[in-house]
């Protein structure tokens, strides 16, 4: 009996798993077909398609900014997620509670939503669609996620360390420079690389925000409109391959603890 | 003598509706060790945080050096804090956290390490510069973060129950070296703290505070032996009070009747007044030989043994509601249950007014 619940949910597991990772392993897998349809029996490996990617500057240019776009957009929201936790953490403020529900409210609207606000928004405001509006665009989904972050970990009992430093002469810039800041890294970091993540394979706002130049995810969109190819999957490893790397760097900056 | 390097004049501090400190007069002397004694609630801590800036008071003024230092942040003002928990930088090295301070006065790298070393070496820590705090024990934090605060030479220390954290042990052999530090710097030393051993043992100037008020102040020796209140005989020592009430005063002497009989004292009380008499337990006398002023027999209802000499918890037999604590030798034969008779010398009782 005993091993027949065992043998069940083993079974499941390996159904919920392989739910989740066979197309993502189907993806890289064909990624190295040597033929030109990503289509059963494999015939690789190769790498042509992933040279073909690096070849095709359209696809290595959208890279490039999709990098740029995903860093810079990070240390915008992280800096200011990091500032409003701060200020929410240690100053008595009117409707607390309400602001901090507000700051964390779009994490729940869908990435649609605000992307088509925003494109209203910029439409009426004269700011032409470009990476810029879309790196905007990331702040805003990524700013409370940070936020709440950073929010999370600024615990009570920092503030006595704050107030030595303030007592030993700090200007309230030094406080921050040079004690709340190294004393948050962890959380900063991750709020940095977990947004980066998002921003990297966000789609929706990227598409309704920008027109020549362009993310990575729309200019795969671009491709797949043309139909399948193995080059299409290998960007897609690549993509996946960059996502995982941010992922793991998140989880060991808030995962790693130092003995107290 | 000068100006003090610290007065505190009628100082009165709210935290919305509660009135934590009730028109606080007090001054620091320059090389002082001052203890402010009182349990939790008592306004001590917001006293030192007004000290130190952390809090404006609702009323009143702070002159450090003949400076009103009122609202001046703590950034600004001649004082620095040993904090409870240390409050050590956990990033930066033993060293970088003495020489924070000297950082912000813009002092350089070499200067700033050599009196970064100077000031470890004070406190008996000369080796740790290079480790991070997290790697020394609670009692070399606790010397790191005097240190910290010593290193910039501040015109008055303030340390907020420095010891608390530490266990019994070390707590007293901290007491000792802080004390020790204390007089090689010749800084003054505000010390906010709840034990009253602490208290006698470091203190040049105590100050006994209840319920935001300063109940007694002055060398401890005084304070113990003579407490002016009822609350400072309790909670500087503890003492057998009896109560009375004065029925008589003339020329300097008043007589006082309590349930255990009427005794004379010196003082100038009039009749009619309620008094208390203090009594500290090692002026209580057990057994036959009689001090001069007999308190009738006392029934034991426990004795501890406590090394050097045993504690004796009794009640009057003439009032039940009258507890004595009283010292024995070691080698007393008293037992649970005894009835004995107890006496002190007259000159041991401590005449206390009621407060109205």
């Amino acid at each position: 009996m005993r091993a027949l619940i065992r043998l069940v949910s083993g079974l499941y597991a390996i159904a919920i798993y392989g739910f989740i990772f066979l197309p993502v392993v189907v993806l890289v897998l064909f990624s190295l077909q040597a033929t030109s349809f990503p289509i059963p029996p494999f015939t690789g490996p190769s790498l042509r398609w992933y040279e073909a990617v690096l070849a095709d500057t359209r696809l290595t240019s959208a890279l490039v900014n999709s990098l740029l776009v995903a860093v810079v957009s990070s240390a915008v929201a992280v800096t200011l997620g990091f500032l409003s936790a701060w200020g929410f953490a240690r100053f008595a403020l009117p409707g607390s509670g309400l602001m901090r529900g507000l700051i964390t409210l779009p994490l729940t609207v869908s990435y649609l939503i605000i992307g088509m606000g925003l494109l209203v928004l910029f439409n009426w405001t004269g700011v032409p669609k470009s990476l810029l509006a879309a790196g905007i665009g990331h702040v805003v989904i990524n700013l409370p996620l940070c936020f709440a972050i950073v929010y999370s970990q600024m615990g009570d009992h920092q503030i006595n360390i704050e107030r030595a430093a303030r007592d030993l002469g700090a200007p309230e810039w030094k406080v921050l420079l040079l004690i709340t800041v190294p004393i948050m890294a962890p959380a900063i970091f991750a709020g940095f690389f977990l947004s980066m993540t998002f921003s990297w394979d966000e789609f929706v706002i990227s598409f309704l925000l920008t027109r020549f130049d362009t993310t990575l995810p729309v200019e795969i969109w671009n491709l797949l409109r043309s139909g399948l190819n193995p080059k299409t999957n290998a960007v897609g490893s690549l993509v996946f391959a960059v996502s995982i790397v941010l992922v793991v760097l998140f989880e060991l900056m808030l995962l790693r603890r130092k003995p107290a | 003598m000068s100006a003090p390097l610290v007065d505190i004049s009628s100082v009165s501090h709210r935290f919305g509706q509660h009135t934590v400190l009730k028109n606080v007069s007090l001054t620091i002397e320059p090389g002082s060790y001052t203890i402010l004694l009182g349990p939790s609630g008592s306004g001590k801590t917001t006293l030192l945080s007004i000290l130190g800036g952390f809090v404006t008071p609702s009323e009143g003024k702070v002159l450090i050096r003949g400076e009103d230092c009122t609202a001046v942040p703590p950034a600004k003002r001649p004082t620095t804090t040993v904090f409870q928990d240390y409050a050590l930088f956990p990033h930066m090295s033993v060293g970088s956290n003495v020489g924070f301070g000297l950082r912000m006065r813009g002092v350089d790298g070499a200067t700033r390490a050599a009196r970064a070393r100077e000031a470890l070496a004070l406190v008996g820590l000369a080796t740790a510069f290079d480790k991070k705090p997290h790697q020394l024990s609670g009692g070399q934090r606790q010397r790191v973060a005097l240190a910290r605060a010593l290193v910039v030479e501040p015109a008055v220390l303030l340390l907020d129950e420095p010891l608390g954290a530490l266990d019994l042990k070390l707590r007293r052999q901290m007491q000792d070296e802080l004390k020790a530090i204390q007089k090689r710097v010749g800084t003054a030393f505000i010390h906010v703290t709840h034990d009253q051993e602490e208290a006698m043992a470091l203190a040049d100037h105590c100050v006994v505070m209840n319920d935001g008020r300063i109940e007694d102040e002055g060398p401890p020796e005084r304070v113990y032996a003579r407490p002016a209140t009822r609350f400072s005989a309790t909670f500087m020592g503890e003492s057998t009070l009896i109560s009375g009430t004065v029925t008589e005063a003339k020329s300097g002497k008043i007589t006082v009747t309590t349930k255990l009989g009427s005794l004379s004292q010196p003082g100038t009380l009039p009749a009619g007044s309620t008094v208390a008499l203090a009594i500290r337990p090692e002026h209580l006398v057990l057994g036959a030989a009689a001090g001069a002023v007999a308190l009738g027999m006392v029934k034991v209802s426990d004795v501890v043994f406590q090394g050097s000499f045993k504690r004796v918890l009794g009640t009057s037999t003439t009032d039940p509601a009258l507890h004595f604590i009283a010292k024995v030798a070691a080698a007393s034969a008293v037992q649970p249950g005894d009835v004995v008779a107890v006496s002190c010398d007259a000159g041991d009782i401590i005449l206390l007014a009621d407060q109205t």
